[in-house]
């Protein structure tokens, strides 16, 4: 039984205000889902709250994997149940080599039970397979001794978020605009990786305002979100029709979520 | 006076620093200070005139000084502490002629096995003498002297006549009088002229006995060009009531010298450390202070340069970690006293379960020291929303063709980061630990591999059970 990841009649409210207004979606491992949508319309809260971000609460619905609840686990269970988000903007952690956070997050990923202060995968073995998971993405080795996203390009920050995709090999994996803020060639470099690295054992769920990225991972599905809704299921079609002629079609077939997501999009440059 | 435990709360590995030795004393003063006790302590060591009387005219200036008005609440009863406790009659130069349950005690620190593996020298202060004493052969060859205070006062009184006092005389301050007083141990260090000592010189200083005050009292005398990097370690077992480490460190940098300096301090949470520390240096000669501040109940320490010639080069790295019912007020000073004089502090202070971190610092630009740079960068993490961390800078300048830099920060444990990490199986304890070792990172790159180890060591430790 291939593994299921389940979210249904999703609420969620950040800071008391509702982002979420009932989602529903079904991954299966080794699906690619699209999910597209104007901005302001849930993509990356949909994501966050799968993560389990604490200040996105939820409100109503379930999310399980395997017909287990996710809400119940903390992000790091979640990601030692082989749940993983690359984030659109990563955090710097200045002082935190990159080589020792991924050493500490591969041991939990692949030993959850793993207790606090037990003993790290070996150094040697760790070495070995970051120095291949860098060659395959043409990262420097210098890479791996360098500060968690701190000052780093843009391009380096989505690399390094491949990276650890490529690292932790979860069951399934969002990617928050992977594609976003690269040129061509590193937009084309990452959409490779993404397919070399097992895009194909995993399930995907790729955000994206692009068509590379799909390109090198066909979806099967494409999700279009409007005001906090999954408004629209289709194929790969679908992800092309909206690359090539935009959301006005959308937007004028959903007049009342396209109502909320002007209303959430305002908030959200007021800065509420 | 109740003292809140976290210590012994803590499992595992804390308690290292945590026994107590039973020993007999060959002798321990009674309890609290006078002149009697300033004369026996002075007796016991077989002092010249010279120092006595400098210990009497100290007492007079502890006696008429106020308590600091500044700084934190220091609730100490100084009649009921005892001021002198001799643990054993002789210093070992090995290891075999410390006593049993002394040298087991340093066995249990580490002290034998690191001097075995990467030290050029040791010594070991129990209580208010050092008990061991060590210092490579070619070292001693070359002229180097490394050896406690009070022999150094006996064996080399000129050289200790010319300098000892002079960097931070007994009227700076009520604890540095204090320490003029009655000081006993501490290390005397002499490096002479081009002199360069590859490997670290270190002392550890262990209190061990109740309601003890340990006052011991090092000189540094770096001649031109020479270098050496002392390091020193000071831990104690927990009491419920007060004890006091209260030391008087000088420095003296001459031309063209290096010294680094490195204190990693692990003090129990019933200790009062009221520390004065200073270096003087001369021309193109750089001071270093690396000063690491764990435990303690209250510790209020500066650490100062003096850049006293032009050239002169002063760097202070200060880190404070404060847990409950701790408070570390720590800082550094700098003074530009020639032009063309160049110091820097950095500070990293961090904060949890209530403790409370200082940073007090001083710049001071003496009339004439133009040309004069100077940067100073403090950052606090607060780890939740019961700790608290203050600034206090203080700046003062008296030329116009000088500069200086300012940068203070503050942050808390950023939600963000901890997601960060968190999402990527990290458990919230690792990512917080991993964090805090990230802010401290750039103090403990300076230090060498086995004292960044063990402070980073030490930190996991201070950070576990703050989860959850």
């Amino acid at each position: 039984m291939a593994d299921v990841l389940k979210i249904e009649n999703l609420h969620v409210h950040v800071e008391g205000k509702p982002i979420l207004r009932g989602v529903n979606l079904k991954l299966v491992r080794g699906e690619t889902h699209a999910l597209m949508g104007p901005n302001g319309s849930g993509k990356s809260t949909l994501g966050l709250a799968i993560m389990g971000h604490p200040k996105y609460e939820v409100v109503e619905g379930a999310i399980t994997l395997n017909g287990e609840d996710l809400l119940e686990r903390s992000p790091d269970e979640r990601a030692r149940s082989g749940v993983f988000m690359a984030f659109q903007r990563p955090v710097a952690i200045p002082g935190v080599k990159m080589a020792d956070f991924l050493r500490h997050a591969a041991t939990n990923v692949r030993n959850p039970d793993r207790k606090e202060g037990a003993e790290l995968m070996p150094m040697r073995d760790f070495r070995r397979e970051l120095k291949a998971r860098m060659s395959e993405l043409k990262m420097d080795v210098e890479f791996a001794r360098r500060y968690v996203n701190d000052g780093f390009s843009g391009g380096e920050m989505k690399r390094a978020e491949i990276l650890q995709l490529a690292m932790l090999q979860p069951k399934f994996a969002i990617l928050d605009e992977t594609d976003s803020g690269l040129d061509a060639d590193a937009v084309r470099l990452a959409s490779e990786s993404i397919a070399e690295i097992g895009g194909k054992e995993m399930g995907l769920l790729i955000i994206t305002h692009h068509d590379k990225l799909l390109e090198h991972n066909p979806p099967e599905f494409t999700h279009v979100m409007l005001g906090g809704r999954i408004v629209e299921t289709g194929s790969r079609e679908l992800a092309d029709e909206l690359h090539n002629l935009g959301y006005d079609r959308i937007r004028a077939t959903y007049p009342d979520d396209e109502v909320e997501n002007r209303t959430l999009l305002d908030k959200e440059k007021a800065g509420v | 006076m109740a003292t809140d435990f976290t210590t012994n709360d803590q499992i595992g590995e804390i308690n290292k620093y945590d026994f107590r030795t039973e020993t007999k004393a060959v002798f321990k003063a009674r309890k609290g200070i006078d002149a009697e006790i300033v004369h026996q302590i002075s007796e016991m060591k077989d002092e010249p005139e010279w120092m006595l009387d400098f210990r009497l005219d100290a007492l007079k200036i502890f006696e008429s000084k106020p308590m600091p008005t500044w700084g934190g609440d220091i609730a100490l009863d100084f009649q009921d502490i005892y001021y002198y406790l001799k643990p054993t009659t002789e210093q070992g130069k090995t290891w075999d002629e410390v006593p049993e349950e002394i040298k087991e005690t340093f066995e249990k620190l580490g002290i034998p096995q690191a001097e075995r593996k990467y030290l050029a020298g040791v010594k070991a202060q129990f209580e208010s003498e050092v008990v061991y004493g060590s210092l490579k052969e070619e070292l001693v060859e070359q002229g180097v002297i490394f050896t406690d205070t009070d022999t150094a006062v006996r064996e080399y009184p000129d050289l200790v006549r010319e300098y000892f006092g002079k960097v931070i005389p007994s009227t700076d301050n009520k604890f540095a009088a204090l320490n003029s007083a009655v000081w006993s141990g501490g290390s005397f260090i002499y490096v002479p002229k081009g002199v360069k000592i590859e490997f670290p010189l270190q002392a550890y200083f262990r209190i061990n006995a109740e309601n003890m005050g340990q006052f011991e009292r090092t000189l540094i005398i770096a001649d031109e060009g020479a270098e050496i990097h002392y390091v020193e370690g000071c831990t104690a077992p927990m009491y419920t009531s007060e004890s006091l480490h209260s030391a008087v460190v000088e420095v003296i940098c001459k031309k063209n010298s290096r010294v680094r300096y490195t204190t990693i301090q692990n003090w129990a949470n019933n200790i009062y450390n009221l520390v004065t520390k200073r270096a003087m240096a001369y021309r193109d000669a750089t001071m270093e202070w690396v000063d690491g501040n764990l435990g303690s109940r209250l510790t209020m320490k500066y650490p100062a340069v003096y850049m006293m010639e032009p050239g002169a080069r002063g760097e202070i790295l200060s880190i404070a970690f404060s847990g409950r019912g701790q408070h570390q007020d720590a800082g550094a000073k700098l003074v530009h006293c020639a032009p063309h004089t160049t110091g820097q502090i950095i500070s990293k202070s961090i904060s949890k379960n209530g403790g409370r971190s200082s940073y007090r610092g001083l710049v001071r630009v003496e009339k004439g020291a133009t040309g004069s740079k100077c940067n100073v960068v403090c950052d606090a993490l607060i780890l939740d929303s019961d700790s608290r961390s203050d600034t206090y800078p203080y700046i003062e300048v008296a030329e116009q063709d000088v500069s200086i830099g300012h940068e203070a920060s503050v942050s808390r444990i950023g939600e963000e980061q901890l997601f960060y990490l968190t999402s990527r199986g990290l458990s919230e304890a690792e990512a917080s630990t991993m964090i805090v070792n990230g802010f401290i990172e750039p103090l403990v790159k300076e230090l060498p591999m086995e004292y960044a180890v063990e402070l980073n060591r030490l930190i996991q430790l201070q950070m576990e059970g703050s989860v959850g």
